[in-house]
């Protein structure tokens, strides 16, 4: 640059110009003054809604805790409680081990086909949790392949709910298991292995308390998901009542809802605990890796690997096969009796008014989720890490972000009911209209979505935005040029998580849902309540289908974002 | 430099706390139109924040800035006149150098035939024309400093802010970005900071050199004045080497070290009986051309020494003292001239005026 002397004149002569004309600072204000106020609609007011629900009698009179003590001295009730306690602690108790051996598997041995296997054990996250009900009732109910297998017993109840959770809440352990295995640091089992340590020892000293807050978090997300779970119980529990069940049965059956909300707040319970122990567990899990640490490259060994492939061979079959199942017996006339095949199942009208209707709107409310949450988390997310005016706002909008995620969704599906019907809300109208469906299932998932996206904006350079100030461009500006553009594969994963969440959801707009806007996975509960299994089945296998399909084209696409819109990426 | 022009920017009483944490206190500054200013201190003694400061960027607790006469304390960053290049460089990874450079210029209602130009000049400007369509991962590390600075360039401001922008880089590269940085401003005559913690950086590039320590300024003045008067023994330990001895002042301009009475130059306003720190370079050891009037001659050992490439560093030991050690450099010429070796004794001298009297004996 030394020896060409361009015409600094001209350079002088440039850009004097243009103060910015909006200031930046108020429209930041405006955003972040927004963000809050549609947080505080969607997430605090119904939940503000059903804390001082319970807390009045049918009429509105406030009656302090009498509804919790009534609700302590009804047995009916009470006794659901404790089967809820019950079913997901066995629960518990038989999916974290499984899932960490599923886990160690796929992390530390050198099995083949591990990505067969790791799909194999995600199928039931893109289905309706009930549909691993109806494959049950398929293989082991009164009508089932193997119904001399329950050796007499009935599978209409705990024993069906606790089998039928436990494919549901496999994938999610299993998930928290992965990652918390891969963290582990690799030379810490080497340098135990060329000491010559056992097997048995490395495992119990090394493996296992390197993954224990895996463990931890595990326990709590598995309890939590199987204590709030609505689908599975009302499909299979048969007489077997449990919380969620009752909440439904109060509120919708019984129009009691003080009850429900009491209800609702004994599900909060475990999920608020949950939620803090999963802090917690970040936390420390974070601070255990140093930033030399190794990830562990697993060697062959012959007879382990034999062992956990035919484990994980098992497992995944029992995973596979009552969806297989369930998806064949929707073809079939007459289960067990006439097995010939036929399309007239899908022929949903026959036996639900709304028919295939449900299924668009399914897919409608999917989409605009997708769409307008997306976009909100986005938004929100960095409004809240990259705009640095106004930090007491935005810590507020931070805590309303991350509250969703110690809420169940039937208990914020409760809290919406008792917000929009309540005679005093100018907003009662949204009541039943896809609008109040969009923006529950956009609070029900925003958390993930929210983490996913600050992850996603942390890795940027803080200083674009000092940059662009400098230059005098807004933040706007930046965003839409730079900080999008940048973020679009994460921006792709909210939209897919959000869009397959939509679709399979059924605890929280089982009780919003409206005459012109049932959904699919509502349909399929009252297909099963009208003894139309094989339709049941259709439906959710197909809501399946989509999410799968959904998550497939995902994977296309991230590949191709990253590939050629996103070329500046390689050198 | 008139001196009676108003200064371009003028700092009055700057402080800034992170809690309880003083990061900046009591900060005056002027800085003159077209000045190349380095601040230059320790890791943590507030360069960075002072940087931001002035720029909008973390704003400041108590103080004024005044910048081409405004007040602009509590203005915005893109209410003040900037360019800025951080230690990352923060370029946009997924635009083009381009596209980088043309950041600030295109939303100004500027045609982009206008821009594309203004774009090519100053790429040609940091000495990368055609490299334009590039993305910054495909630049290296002093192309991608070209790159950041230009941009800074774009929009012509008055004010130019650097964060270190030349510690990412290998110290061959360095030196060359550093000369071409400093040419550049002085066509450019854009009014300069530059935070470094590079004493050879500020040294070689700075109009003016600001010290800091521990929040505060300790002593702003010409790179020559820093090096040949350092106000502290801080900036005197800090800037270039030194050697500290304890001393007693002896009588006017008469300190004594052990057994050696030395004269120094500049006027001490210490009483007689005061113990003082001397301190002196160790380039300033004086070996040839000593006379019988020579001040403060003394025979010395020569104890070990080191090789450093273009001079040798040695420690002297006064023969009338055991405990005093003093650094010394000297130039290979010297050595091969005076036929210097390890153990030997010959005759040295302090000048007077290279002689550095502080306050505190003991420390
Ligand atoms: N956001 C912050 N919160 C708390 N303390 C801070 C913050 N930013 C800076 N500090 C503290 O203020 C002091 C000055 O920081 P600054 O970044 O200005 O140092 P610096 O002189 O630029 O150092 P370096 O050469 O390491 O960049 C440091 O002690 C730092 O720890
Ligand atoms: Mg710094």
């Amino acid at each position: 640059m030394s020896d060409l002397a361009p015409r600094l004149t001209m350079i002088d002569a440039s850009v004097k110009v243009a103060p910015v004309r909006i200031s930046e600072r108020h429209v930041a204000g405006v955003l972040i003054v927004a963000l809050c106020a549609v947080l505080v609609l969607i997430i605090a007011l119904p939940l503000w809604a059903l804390l001082s629900k319970s807390l009045e009698d049918t009429h509105g009179n406030f009656v302090g805790l009498a509804n919790f003590v009534s609700y302590a001295t009804t047995p009916t009730l009470f006794f659901s409680l404790l089967n809820s306690l019950a079913v997901a602690s066995a629960t518990t108790v038989i999916v974290v081990p499984l899932a960490f051996l599923y886990a160690y598997a796929l992390r530390r041995s050198c099995i083949p086909a591990k990505g067969v296997f790791y799909a194999a054990a995600m199928i039931p996250v893109f289905a309706p949790s009930l549909l691993s009900g109806l494959a049950l009732i398929y293989v082991f109910g009164n009508q089932g392949l193997l119904k001399s297998w329950m050796m007499g017993a009935s599978l209409y109840g705990p024993v069906g709910i606790i089998a039928a959770e436990t494919l549901y809440s496999f994938p999610h352990a299993m998930l928290i298991l992965v990652t918390a295995l891969a963290l582990s640091d690799g030379r810490l089992r080497e340098a135990a292995d060329a000491m010559g340590t056992s097997r048995w020892r490395i495992f119990r000293t090394i493996t296992l308390p390197g993954a224990r807050y895996g463990v931890i978090s595990a326990v709590f997300v598995v309890f939590t998901l199987v204590i709030t779970d609505f689908g599975i119980p009302k499909v299979i529990g048969g007489q077997f009542n449990v919380l969620a069940t009752d909440a439904y049965k109060q509120v919708v059956g019984q129009q009691n809802f003080p009850m429900g909300a009491v209800v609702g707040i004994i599900l909060l319970v475990p999920a608020v605990l949950a939620f803090f122990v999963d802090r917690v567990v970040q936390r420390r899990q974070g601070a255990m890796l140093s930033a030399r640490a190794v990830p562990y490259v697993p060697r062959p060994d012959r007879r382990r690997d034999l062992a956990l492939l035919g484990f994980v061979g098992v497992i995944a079959f029992a995973i596979v096969s009552p969806y297989a199942i369930a998806f064949w017996g929707s073809f079939v006339k007459y289960w067990p009796y006439n097995l010939s095949l036929t399309l007239s199942n899908y022929n949903f009208a026959a036996v639900e008014p709304d028919g295939w209707k449900t299924y668009g709107n399914s897919l409608l409310l999917a989409s605009l989720t997708a769409v307008i949450g997306t976009a909100l988390i986005f938004i929100g997310a960095y409004l809240i890490e990259k705009v640095k005016l106004y930090p007491r706002l935005r810590a507020f909008a931070q805590f309303l972000a991350m509250l969703p995620m110690a809420v169940p969704g039937l208990v914020l599906g409760l809290g919406y009911v008792f917000f929009f019907n309540a005679g005093w809300n100018p907003l009662g109208f949204l009541y039943g209209t896809l609008t109040i469906l969009v923006i529950n299932t956009i609070a029900h998932f925003y958390t993930v979505g929210h983490i996913t996206a600050l992850t996603s904006l942390k890795q940027l350079d803080s200083e674009f935005e000092s940059v662009s100030a400098s230059l005098k461009v807004p933040f706007w500006s930046t965003f839409r040029r730079v900080t999008a553009p940048i973020c679009m594969p994460a921006i792709l994963d909210i939209a897919v998580y959000v869009f397959v969440n939509a679709l399979t959801t059924v605890s929280a707009v089982i009780f919003l849902y409206g005459a012109d806007t049932k959904l699919a996975s509502i349909a399929i509960v009252h297909m099963d309540e009208a003894g139309a299994m094989a339709s049941a089945a259709g439906m959710a296998s197909i809501i399946m289908f989509t999410a799968i399909a959904v998550k497939l084209a995902h994977a296309g696409l991230d590949r191709l974002v990253f590939g050629r819109l996103q070329h500046w990426r390689q050198r | 430099m008139s001196t009676t022009a108003p200064p371009f920017l003028s700092i009055r009483d700057l402080s800034k706390n992170y809690g309880a944490f003083r990061a900046l206190h009591d900060i005056d500054l002027d800085i003159r139109r077209g000045e190349f200013v380095c601040f230059l201190g320790p890791s943590g003694c507030g360069k960075t924040t002072l940087l931001r400061a002035i720029a909008g960027l973390d704003q400041q607790d108590g103080g004024t800035i005044l910048m081409g006469g405004r007040d602009v304390s509590r203005a915005s960053p893109s209410e003040r006149d900037f360019g800025i290049v951080f230690q990352s460089y923060a370029l946009f990874p997924n635009l083009t150098v381009t596209d980088n450079i043309g950041y600030g210029l295109v939303n100004r209602r500027r045609s982009s035939a206008e821009i594309a130009r203004r774009v090519e000049e100053l790429l040609t400007l940091v000495g990368l024309p055609e490299q334009g369509k590039k993305y910054p991962i495909q630049l290296s590390g002093g192309q991608q400093q070209r790159v950041a600075l230009a941009r800074a360039l774009a929009t012509s401001p008055e004010l130019l802010l650097l964060d270190e922008p030349l510690s990412a880089l290998d110290a061959k590269v360095r030196v060359r970005l550093r000369d071409e940085m400093r040419s550049l401003q002085q066509r450019l005559g854009v009014t300069t900071i530059m935070v470094t913690h590079d004493q050879e950086e500020a040294l070689a590039m700075a109009d003016r050199i600001v010290v800091m320590r521990d929040g505060g300024v300790e002593q702003v003045g010409t790179p020559e004045e820093i090096y040949r008067r350092p106000a502290t023994p801080f900036v005197a330990d800090f800037v270039g080497h030194m050697t500290f001895m304890d001393a007693i002042v002896t009588g006017p301009g008469r300190v004594r070290v052990d057994e050696l009475d030395l004269l120094v130059a500049n006027a001490t306003p210490f009483a007689v009986g005061t113990p003082v720190r001397l301190a002196m370079r160790p380039e300033e050891v004086r070996t040839r051309s000593i006379g019988e009037d020579t001040p403060n001659r003394f025979e010395a050992r020569i104890g070990d020494l080191a090789f450093l490439g273009s001079y040798c560093r040695a420690h002297l030991e006064p023969t009338s003292s055991r405990s005093t050690r003093i650094a010394a450099d000297f130039s290979t010429n010297a050595m091969r001239d005076l036929g210097i070796t390890a153990g030997q004794v010959c005759t040295v001298a302090f000048p007077p005026e290279a002689l550095h009297v502080f306050a505190g004996g003991a420390r």
